[in-house]
């Protein structure tokens, strides 16, 4: 079959990602058409620097609290074997995000109706609910893979543990989270890199009062119109991003 | 144990969903105090321009993306596996999958505004190829069990190229074809990031008309678009589950 089919494609992604990368790189290292690292060493200044230490803290203890509710389930939802139940899990990963955290946020919310129900005071506008807004947008990307890991693997080799006298412990410590280290860093991937990144939840949950790093870059090109700081912070995450992915994934394999 | 275990997180998973379904039928504008019930919010989904328009756009962007991410993708799948330079070209295609949706969104919204202004063109191009990578994963996985052979045997006995391709390759790789046209529109629905900085003035996704909508205070229309949209994506994803048990059969 010929090659040039392929020839359309690779346009497009020559075109449309190598392109508006040098693009995003170009407006990063330059200030009124000089070359300059002070879009980039923005970093380091405290508005973006606080907004970057917050992100990275609220994307970790998501990834936590993912792992932490998945890891059970995953082994809760090997030993049923409910195709059923398994895509009640996966259902509302398709659910749109926006509208899911306008639940959230009416949930929370002053009056909200857990607030009436419980008389608790609302948490709408803090990091807690910027928090419960993440786990719950990400969290059937962890159930998924650490699902499909724990699945994967052979009944044959836990019945021989057992036959061999692993008690319960040593076999969830030496068979079933081994073999799903792959599922479990893939999860980790998942939830980490979208959580660092977004602005929506803390925008919508946050109320103005969580800034994310993401919000800081959002804000650089809707309202203050700095492409140029925009980008160099934008270079930043990316390649921050793009070096924890790939550490993770060097665990992988 | 185990059961009320998965059940607290089912429950913690679908009641925020349950909460816009229930106040979707509310008679009250307020989700405060709950007035009877009614589907006067149904109908105003469809009568409201705002939301008319946004449903308009997201359909024909979605489906528009998935087409043309879809032939792109295994033109590129097809044509890639005889290329030396394919572990770089898969590499490249995936960046948008690894990168920050924001920094997507951002960089491509810096490529368009050089050459033209922002509007539902440049969203379309920006979908398209977010989903590429989409198609790839599920297309290149059934290109590897096709076999050359029969092809080459369709092409020894008097098929022409384009006549083999069609009634020889294409049939086998179809499933995987039809499951990443799917996937890729679901992403395209789903975006919010790269829509968002790369639509113009005025154009709106269902992700983004709900963004700016809520910015205005709450509109009880917006329950409503949710639960159909639900029942869209519940109903979609019974029939592809069917259509894959039936495929294994």
């Amino acid at each position: 079959m010929s090659k040039r089919l392929a020839y359309p494609y690779l346009a497009w992604i020559v075109g449309f990602i190598i392109i508006p990368i040098l693009f995003i790189c170009y407006y990063g290292l330059t200030r009124d058409g000089h070359f300059t690292f002070s879009n980039i060493a923005a970093i380091t200044e405290n508005v973006h620097w606080i907004p970057l230490v917050l992100s990275v803290r609220l994307s970790l203890i998501c990834v936590v609290i993912c792992l932490l509710i998945s890891i059970p389930l995953g082994l809760a939802l090997r030993s049923i074997r409910s195709r059923f139940l398994v895509f009640l899990f996966m259902m509302p990963m398709w659910m749109n995000t926006v509208l899911s955290i306008l639940a959230w946020k009416l949930l929370l919310g002053t009056n909200g109706i857990i607030g009436r129900l419980f008389h608790v005071r609302s948490i709408l506008n803090t990091q807690l609910a910027t928090e419960i807004g993440m786990v719950y947008d990400l969290l059937p990307f962890a159930i998924i893979p650490i699902y499909n890991a724990f699945a994967s693997i052979d009944d044959s080799i836990i019945d021989a543990a057992y036959d061999l006298g692993a008690d319960r412990a040593q076999v969830l410590t030496k068979i079933m989270l081994p073999g799903a280290k792959a599922g479990i860093l893939s999860a980790v991937v998942m939830v980490f890199v979208p959580a660092l990144t977004s602005f929506v939840i803390s925008d919508m949950l946050g109320g103005g009062k969580v800034s994310l790093i993401g919000n800081v870059i959002e804000q650089e090109f809707t309202n203050s119109m700095d492409w140029n700081l925009g980008s160099g912070l934008g270079m930043v995450l990316m390649v921050f991003v793009l070096l924890s992915t790939m550490l993770l994934r060097g665990g992988e394999s | 144990m185990k059961k009320a275990y998965i059940g607290l997180i089912l429950a913690f998973l679908y009641i925020p969903i349950l909460v816009l379904i229930v106040l979707s039928f509310n008679n009250s504008k307020y989700y405060v105090s709950f007035g009877g019930w009614t589907l006067r919010w149904y109908k105003r989904v469809f009568t409201d321009e705002t939301i008319r328009t946004a449903i308009l756009s997201t359909a024909l962007i979605s489906m528009a993306s998935a087409l043309i991410s879809t032939i792109l993708g295994t033109l590129g799948a097809i044509g890639l596996r005889k290329l030396r330079i394919k572990r770089v070209a898969l590499a490249i295609s995936d960046i948008p999958l690894l990168n920050p949706d924001i920094v997507t969104g951002v960089s491509m919204m810096l490529l368009f505004v050089r050459f033209t202004e922002l509007n539902t063109m440049t969203v379309l191009l920006a979908h398209i190829t977010f989903e590429i990578p989409y198609v790839l994963l599920n297309v290149s996985p059934a290109l590897l069990a096709w076999d050359d052979d029969l092809y080459h045997a369709a092409l020894d006995l008097g098929a022409g190229s384009a006549y083999a391709f069609w009634r020889v390759v294409f049939p086998e790789i179809f499933p995987g074809i039809l499951s990443g046209f799917l996937m890729a529109m679901t992403m395209s629905i789903d975006d919010f990031s790269i829509t968002y900085f790369t639509r113009g003035a005025g154009v709106n996704t269902l992700s983004t008309m709900i963004y700016t909508e809520l910015k205005r205070g709450v509109n009880p229309a917006m329950y409503a678009l949710s639960t159909l949209l639900f029942l869209a994506v519940f109903v979609l994803l019974v029939l592809n589950n069917y259509r894959e048990d039936a495929a294994r059969r």
